[in-house]
């Protein structure tokens, strides 16, 4: 009788757990972004499938907007193939956006920002770490949270200047030579990303 | 005896079903730890997007898209099936005045959305996983659909890796920049954008525009990592099913094979001894 005890409880935590397990990343506690329409929509439209997940349900809680002024910038700086900054505490960055070099302190006014190809400070205490970033998004949020979003970004030292040199000059005979639009376009890429490469490392 | 061979050969079948199956495994659960660390570093890449845009699939849009994605090969459990159940459900919840279409990713999902939605297909990409997902790959196809596909809102289904033994079926939603431009003006959901400045492009609707195509090639490049993980570690789960049923199987035809083994070696006993006990009463 104690056993069949034991048994009916470890079942009835098992089935109470399999929904809240702590694997991977799972959406505990944050309630679906829909409202109670689409859910009796669901309902009638399926009525033996479960609500279906949402991904802000998986999503870190990001701070709330703080009252007074803070005194360090959060900075997540992703790529696609890995997170290269995860709410880090910094003093402030500078990123290449398409206007010309964007300082963001913390409290900085909230900004959607696109990106150049260039290169992206982050200044923390006295050390300054730079990126070469390929385009993408900054966005600096009300709560002092910036997220920086490309495509790519290397710190400088893997750049070879002899490569950059020749692509440079590769690129620029490329963009004379382009008959189609679609041509002249790669090839205007190709010579905007050069430049600012060697600008970067101080080439030209 | 006849029936000894017969089930002499099922017993060679079952064991060279278990060694395949095993393989499939081993296979699948080398595959799944390459793309799950792919699929974990890349689940930082579309949370931008969503902190700045939020997450509404209940958003007002008349033009309706559904991505479903779904594996190219079969023998993965029920995740291609549980993709279409919810791609469905989506596409009636979707219906406005026209309706929904499909884009679908991998061969699975179109062969079953094909029996009874032919029509309300748009585009079907296939051959993803040839080469491992990578995010240029991913641009591609985003860039296609882009060009090809008019819509208000695009609805990505797949199936989000929990762990190897849990798949949750997830749709995302992307909105087009119109409609972003239009629910960010007072009284819509996007309400916070107004505040945000916009840096670079020549008008805002320029920099809406590469803001929600870049946001689809991230959410795409996630949901496509996270779909082939659910599809390894599914198909891990099934093949190991199999092996345990072929093993079992395998135990019943066993004692079937031995007991009419023995069963003939009794009856030939039996009789060499009642004929020698015959010839004996005889003489």
């Amino acid at each position: 009788m104690w056993r069949r005890q034991i048994i009916t409880k470890t079942r009835a935590v098992c089935r109470a757990s399999s929904a809240s397990r702590a694997f991977a990343d799972k959406p505990a506690d944050i309630p679906p972004p829909v409202s109670d329409a689409f859910k009796d929509a669901f309902k009638k439209a399926a009525p033996n499938l479960q609500l279906p997940k949402f991904p802000s349900q998986f999503m870190k809680p990001r701070p709330p907007v703080p009252g007074t002024l803070p005194t360090k910038l959060t900075v997540n700086f992703v790529l696609p193939y890995k997170s290269e900054m995860d709410a880090q505490e910094v003093d402030m960055i500078i990123v290449p956006a398409t206007t010309g070099q964007m300082g963001i302190l913390p409290g900085h006014v909230p900004t959607i920002a696109e990106l150049k190809p260039g290169i992206m400070s982050v200044h923390e205490g006295s050390e300054v770490k730079q990126f070469f970033v390929s385009g993408g998004f900054a966005f600096v949020h009300p709560n002092s949270v910036a997220d920086v979003t490309v495509v790519d970004a290397y710190p400088l030292d893997v750049f070879d200047a002899e490569e950059v040199k020749r692509g440079l000059a590769d690129f620029t005979q490329k963009s004379a030579a382009a008959t189609t639009d679609s041509e002249k376009a790669e090839a205007e890429i190709g010579v905007q990303v050069h430049s600012a490469l060697s600008a970067a490392l101080g080439l030209s | 005896m006849a029936s000894s061979q017969i089930v002499r050969n099922r017993m060679k079948s079952v064991k060279s079903i278990q060694k395949i199956t095993k393989a499939m495994k081993m296979v699948a659960a080398s595959k799944l730890r390459g793309v799950q660390v792919k699929a974990e570093n890349s689940r930082g890449f579309w949370q931008p997007f969503v902190a700045l845009l939020g997450d509404h699939p209940d958003i007002e849009s008349k033009k309706n898209v559904i991505l479903t994605i779904s594996s190219d090969r079969g023998l993965c459990g029920g995740i291609n099936s549980t993709s279409v159940k919810f791609s469905k459900a989506m596409f009636t919840l979707s219906a406005s005045e026209e309706p929904a279409k499909y884009v679908i990713l991998g061969e699975k999902g179109k062969v079953q959305l094909q029996r009874d939605s032919k029509k309300n297909i748009q585009m079907v990409v296939t051959d993803i996983q040839k080469m491992p997902i990578n995010f240029t790959q991913i641009s591609m196809i985003a860039d296609e659909i882009l060009k090809n596909v008019e819509f208000d809102t695009i609805k990505i289904i797949y199936n989000k890796f929990g762990s190897v033994v849990s798949f949750l079926p997830s749709v995302a939603t992307i909105p087009s920049p119109e409609v972003i431009a239009r629910e960010s003006e007072a009284g819509g959901k996007l309400e916070q954008l107004e505040s945000y400045e916009i840096e670079g492009g020549d008008s805002k609707a320029e920099v809406l525009q590469n803001l929600s195509e870049f946001q689809f090639a991230a959410m795409l490049f996630n949901a496509s990592l996270e779909n082939a993980c659910s599809e390894q570690g599914a198909r891990m789960s099934a093949m190991d099913s199999s092996t345990r049923n072929a093993s079992e199987m395998l135990e019943k035809l066993t004692l079937k094979y031995n007991r009419s083994r023995q069963a003939s070696i009794t009856t030939e006993l039996i009789e060499i001894i009642s004929g020698a006990a015959a010839l004996e009463a005889a003489s």
